[in-house]
């Protein structure tokens, strides 16, 4: 703001980090260009981009793992160039990645003060140890976390927590989140705001990095968006909305984010009858040839269950499952394969993709590997099986590892549209994919639905399951809650959601 | 299945350090002065590539096979006591012998799939079972012989038309590699090595991981078999004759720049690691190093290969053998 008056001096906001013209290539590409960024003490300040635009080499930056080619870092108004993260660390700015760097089998204190024990007469003081993070944790109102407890034996937001306090103990006044919420359960979300505005209010300065818009606009007070390394703008978020957010990401508008529902139904394709597990129970509904069915509910409601039971990797032991009107008893997913059903795993690295091996190798890979003889034997043809989930990849050759999230999903789709599945299971299709890759793969689920295939869909983002569903099924611990039809309100799902009678909220 | 023009990722730097050994042997010995004895050191490091081959399917899918030496020791001493000098009994002795390869290699690969016993244990145990049988049934020193017609696998030439006398393990060498060559681009192939990379993701794309990794097993059991037959008869009967070779296997993959782990490699690469490790020991025996170096040169490759591997990628970076991956945000 231009003007401030001396009266609210209290309220002038502290720059305590400001990056200027950073500048940085690798081998000739550039991947920043220019970036400006401005960190207020007791602000959370989003940073938003599509994937590629720069996000992470801007935060391997700030945190000394990459050096600028160019342009200044400034902490505290004084100029600062650091040769490892160890510098950074010690100008007090701490990054939170993803994966934690805990130590699972060391306490919570241990962990805190790893490489930085207290030492008294030549041996660790734990009680020290114990007592200081026992004061972080305290001072965080996190009194939930005991110091001495074993960190394995925390649920994933706590170790989150553990992983903050351990910055902090280091001094942090600039805590860098990168998409803090990705490993988190939907109700521990909840948590995380909370902790986040409470460092914010004790003065932390806070980058938060995410994609998921609704975060970015319930926590920050300021958005600095990058688009392809460059600086596009930096506004307050009360004078934004998320389509001018996500026009300033993409470079254009995206009006028709969600393809429009042109399928008419046809016969069913999959119907579950009283189907249950030890994880679900009594499940019957029909998913339609054309038809997208989305699947919403909690994180442990049963929704990647349902999928899990009907691909075979845990399967229905009571109920039937009628494929095509034949009771089918899937054993196994290589039953399920060929019996017609694909299943897009919502753990895209660790049972989605052969990291190592090629875009060609991955996207043959059911083909190859569940097919038998005349199939897989069938000549490949890649090239229009990759052009029409539009993977952008150096070529075939090139290992799946190198390519985006966004690519990824796309070669996780072509893998299975290889072997024409009649069933197709999607389970979060658009994690941790960019709005642009996003908006092609909504586009790719709908057309394959048009083409006569019967799509289940997961989502723990609302808006998504809402804009793409022609139905949407809602699982409350383990059963069905209720039905809605296309276009329903977010509010009506996560009343069924969370066990709310349909009537008591409308 | 159209050729690929390109070399599988990894193959260059060994073909670079083979072809500089190759060169290396031209200038230190004028037996390589003339195609034979390129041809002598082939047919000489025959057994080895076979067995690097082997090694190669187990490695990529993620496991080790450390028995392949004592196998070749037990089917030597067996071949030997079973044919006793008699050529007629030769073929079935062989048959039987490629048999027990495969019954190894089934042990192998079943305790290792549905016991999940991990393979680098259950073919240690193998190498002390098969060790200890040799011993009880030999007494320590092997009896009979090998026929005339058995050794000639092993030293013997067999009139190719138009390339004129090829030895028959330089021909059995040509034939397995091919076959594996052929075999790692079939479907079969990239599956299992898509199930070094992540098991996991073969698995839920509805493949049989444990099928295929007892077919690994196997295949480097029934090729360890193969590499007992030429070695019985070029070498002889005894029982060091496989001594240490599962290690020299182990290192010739390395070599072949194979990701210990499994996922990532060629099996021409594997074969040319070995080609390359028999070229340094003949090249080190010109130079009048000692043979009983040979074991170190090895511990030093094996350790040196691995940690160029590990810093590989780094070192690509900087050689700018790569194109640059830009970080994604």
């Amino acid at each position: 703001m231009a003007v401030t008056h001396a009266t609210s001096g209290a309220d002038d906001p502290v720059a305590v980090v400001r990056l200027e013209g950073i500048e940085k290539s690798f081998f000739g590409v550039p991947v920043l260009r220019g970036v400006d960024l401005l960190l207020h003490a007791g602000e959370v300040h989003a940073l938003v981009g599509e994937n590629g635009a720069g996000k992470s080499t801007l935060l391997k930056v700030l945190a000394g793992v990459h050096r600028p080619d160019s342009g200044r870092i400034v902490v505290r108004d004084a100029e600062v160039s650091f040769a490892t993260p160890r510098d950074a660390q010690a100008a007090g700015i701490a990054i939170i990645h993803q994966e934690f760097t805990l130590l699972e089998h060391r306490t919570v204190a241990e962990n805190v003060f790893l490489g930085r024990e207290p030492v008294r007469r030549g041996q660790v003081d734990r009680r020290a140890m114990e007592t200081q993070t026992r004061r972080l944790l305290d001072w965080l109102g996190e009194d939930g976390i005991e110091p001495g407890t074993e960190v394995a034996r925390l649920s994933v937001a706590r170790k989150q927590v553990v992983e903050i306090v351990k910055a902090l103990s280091a001094d942090a006044k600039v805590l860098a989140m990168d998409e803090p919420t990705a490993a988190l359960a939907d109700n521990e979300v909840e948590l995380l705001y909370g902790l986040v505005r409470r460092l914010r209010d004790r003065g932390i300065a806070i980058l938060y990095v995410s994609h998921r818009m609704r975060e970015v606009f319930d926590l920050s007070s300021r958005i600095t968006v990058l688009k392809d390394g460059a600086f596009v703008t930096c506004v307050p978020t009360a004078d934004l909305d998320t389509d001018q957010v996500v026009r300033h990401m993409v470079g254009r508008p995206l009006d028709a984010l969600y393809p429009e529902r042109t399928s008419v139904p046809g016969a069913v394709r999959i119907a579950l009858r009283g189907a249950g597990n030890e994880r679900v129970r009594n499940l019957t509904f029909d998913v339609r040839a054309g038809e997208i069915v989305g699947l919403a509910g909690l994180q442990g409601s049963g929704r990647s269950a349902i999928a899990r039971a009907i691909w075979g990797v845990e399967p229905f032991t009571t109920g039937t499952v009628e494929l095509d009107g034949v009771p089918t008893r899937v054993t196994g997913p290589r039953t399920a394969v060929r019996k017609g059903i694909g299943y897009v795993t919502e753990d895209r690295k660790g049972e989605g993709l052969a990291l190592r091996q090629s875009v060609r190798d991955n996207t043959l890979l059911v083909r190859r590997a569940a097919c038998r003889g005349a199939v897989a034997r069938q000549a490949a043809d890649l090239t229009r099986l990759l052009g029409s989930v539009g993977v952008v990849a150096r070529g075939p050759h090139q290992e799946v590892r190198y390519l985006s999230g966004g690519n990824q999903q796309k070669v996780v789709l072509g893998k299975w549209l290889a072997v024409r599945p009649r069933v197709l299971i999607v389970d979060e299709p658009t994690r941790g994919v960019d709005v642009g890759a996003k908006q092609t793969l909504y586009r790719l689920l709908r057309d394959l639905a048009d083409d006569g295939m019967a799509i289940l869909m997961i989502s723990s983002e609302l808006p998504e399951l809402i804009g793409m569903s022609d139905r949407i099924l809602v699982m409350h611990e383990g059963a069905l809650a209720g039905e809605l039809p296309a276009g329903a309100d977010e509010e009506a799902v996560m009343a069924l959601a969370t066990g709310h009678r349909p009537g008591a909220v409308a | 299945m159209r050729a690929r023009p390109r070399l599988a990722d990894g193959t260059g730097p060994v073909l670079v350090v083979l072809l500089i050994l190759l060169v290396g042997l031209a200038f230190a010995g004028p037996a390589y002065a003339e195609p034979s004895g390129y041809l002598a050191l082939l047919k000489r490091a025959a057994p080895l590539v076979v067995l690097a081959v082997g090694q190669y399917f187990v490695i990529v899918s993620g496991g080790f096979d450390l028995s392949v030496g004592s196998l070749v020791t037990a089917e030597v001493v067996v071949a030997a006591r079973l044919v006793n000098g008699d050529d007629a009994n030769t073929w079935w002795v062989i048959a039987l012998l490629l048999g027990c390869g495969i019954l190894v290699g089934l042990v192998n690969g079943l305790i290792t799939t549905k016991l999940l016993v991990p393979s680098f244990i259950v073919t240690l145990g193998m190498l002390l079972v098969l060790d200890g049988a040799v011993f009880l049934w030999s007494g320590g020193a092997p009896r009979g012989a090998l026929s005339p017609s058995f050794r000639v696998l092993g030293r013997g030439s067999a009139d190719v038309p138009g390339l004129g006398q090829l030895p028959w393990s330089v021909i059995v060498l040509l034939v397995v590699l091919a076959a594996a060559v052929w075999f790692m681009r079939s479907g079969t192939g990239r599956t299992l090595l898509a199930v070094g990379d992540n098991e996991n993701v073969v698995r839920l794309a509805g493949g049989r991981v444990d099928r295929l990794r007892l077919l690994a097993f196997v295949l480097s059991a029934l090729l360890a078999s193969v590499a007992a037959i030429l070695l019985a008869g070029f070498a002889g009967v005894s029982a060091q004759v496989g001594e240490g070779l599962e290690f020299r296997a182990i290192t010739a993959v390395v070599l072949g720049g194979v990701l210990l782990g499994g996922g990532r490699g060629s099996v021409v690469a594997a074969a040319a690691g070995a080609l390359s490790l028999e070229a340094l020991f003949s090249l080190l025996n010109l130079l009048g190093v000692s043979g009983a170096l040979e074991s170190a040169v090895q511990g030093v490759i094996i350790i040196a290969a691995v940690a160029y591997a590990a810093r590989g990628a780094g070192l690509q970076r900087v050689l700018r053998l790569r194109r640059p991956v830009p970080d994604t945000a």
